[in-house]
């Protein structure tokens, strides 16, 4: 079996934000520096583009191995996989991922929850879901679906956002696992890596 | 809230009373339409929603509607159509006649944008465009060439930067909230319902348009498709898919020549 296919003790880190979590993301992934045994997926709100912004953007500041998700393209860990703008991104049982450009939800495409319901379902106990800064309710439902599911639920403090009222409207709504401050959620990802 | 034993049932029972087969569409984006199309039913459990499915085939023509994407829009990706404009079409200015296939055509906002591009180009009295779909609703829509006015302004701005030089309104006239495109665009539509799981090549192609369409299929469901794309076009043609979609790692790729970065492949096998 080739090394880096996913196996049982890999863990996904799914991440969603909106307004105000790229400077988040962009303190957060750069303090990484392995995660050979982690995959990390971003679904993050942009404007509808044709360039690979965001992908360089993290990949510069980060270093690690960024990815835009194609159609089909397999899931391996030690990456960062980025939804792209204009698709839900959904996730098949046989970890791969999949697009899809039905209607948005929550005025979104990528929609978190979406996202978040999809992944929740293939890998249940082994994903931990963390919502981040937006002006949006997305994610929310996504978070619920992860609990149900038995993974980990993480919520941006939102003393901490740019932007509070995703990560409020969620505490609001649900019982997270953890409400923690950028530079928390950097140390518990490390802490998965370990 | 479906496992697979539930989606099993439906796709059994929708292909023994109706002959669809969804059995290559990929599980994700086909659970999560089901469970959708369930949940608006209001159903005590799954065994009322497959009995009312066995025997009202109204509902059934509905949900079947519902499980299919039919989300589509003019000039999406801009890019994309400008190398159409710029690229593409010269090279096919050559010929006597221009046979185009849309394939997964929906309600026919990638057709018409089409129509505009080839008219602009002076292409159009010389082309024919055949328009598909799975579902007979969408392709009755598509024939009207009615689109929301609201989406104007927006189909409008993707047509400008798609490279369009004209007042992008003096293609249609405005009625009761609706855009009614002119009838000289449509006037070179065939549209026709065909089913790209199950139905076989009808003509062959100087360009196929296929685009957001496989990404609801598995690989074994694309790669069948694609053979029939392969088979459907002339040598030299082109074929065209969305922007996340790739020919790698198919049984085709190696009949065919990317364009660059665009999803434009040249038929060269």
């Amino acid at each position: 079996m080739e090394e880096n296919k996913l196996n049982s003790l890999a863990k996904v880190v799914i991440i969603g934000g909106s307004a105000g979590s790229l400077e988040v993301l962009l303190q957060v992934l750069p303090a990484l520096q392995n995660i050979d045994s982690l995959v990390i997926v971003l679904i993050v709100h942009r404007r509808n583009s044709d360039d690979n912004f965001l992908e360089e953007l993290i990949r510069m500041k980060s270093g690690l191995k960024v990815k835009e998700v194609e159609d089909k393209t397999p899931i391996k860990v030690g990456r960062v996989y980025v939804a792209p703008a204009d698709y839900h991104l959904l996730i098949e049982d046989n970890f791969s991922f999949s697009l899809d450009v039905s209607e948005k939800v929550n005025y979104s495409r990528p929609s978190i929850d979406v996202g978040f319901e999809s992944a929740a379902d293939v890998f249940g106990t082994k994903l931990v879901a963390i919502l981040l800064s937006g002006a949006n309710n997305d994610g929310t439902n996504g978070l619920l679906a992860v609990k149900q599911n038995g993974g980990t639920v993480i919520v941006q403090k939102p003393e901490t956002a740019d932007v509070p009222y995703m990560p409020a409207h969620a505490i609001k709504n649900l019982e997270a696992d953890y409400i923690l401050s950028p530079t928390e959620i950097a140390e518990f990802i490390k802490g998965l890596a370990e | 809230m479906f496992d697979e034993k539930h989606l099993k049932l439906f796709i059994n029972e929708i292909y023994e009373y109706y002959g669809h087969d969804f059995a290559g569409y990929s599980h994700a984006s086909f659970k999560r339409r089901l469970e959708r199309v369930y949940q608006m039913g209001d159903f005590v459990n799954f065994q009322e929603f497959l009995y009312k499915i066995k025997n009202d085939t109204s509902y059934l023509t509905h949900v079947i509607e519902e499980i299919t994407v039919n989300v589509t829009e003019m000039f999406r990706d801009p890019s994309f159509y400008k190398v159409l404009r710029e690229e593409l079409l010269p090279s096919l200015r050559t010929k006597p006649f221009i046979r185009i296939w849309h394939a997964g055509c929906s309600t026919g906002e990638e057709v018409y944008s089409m129509a505009i591009l080839l008219s602009e180009e002076g292409l159009l009295s010389k082309s024919l465009i055949y328009a598909t779909d799975l579902n007979q609703t969408v392709l009755e829509s598509a024939k009207k060439g009615l689109f929301p006015l609201k989406l104007m302004k927006e189909y409008g701005e993707n047509y400008r930067a798609a490279g369009g030089k004209n007042d992008f309104s003096e293609y249609y006239s405005a009625n009761y909230g609706f855009a009614k495109f002119d009838d000289n665009l449509s006037q070179k539509m065939v549209f026709s319902q065909h089913n790209l799981v199950s139905d076989s090549s009808f003509n062959e192609f100087d360009l196929i348009l296929c685009r957001n369409v496989m990404i609801y299929f598995d690989r074994e469901l694309q790669d069948r498709v694609l053979q029939l794309f392969d088979s459907s076009l002339s040598l030299l043609g082109y074929l065209a898919l969305g922007t996340k979609e790739t020919l790698s790692f198919t049984s085709v790729q190696k009949n065919f020549e990317q364009l660059r970065k665009e999803k434009i492949w040249k038929k060269i096998n």
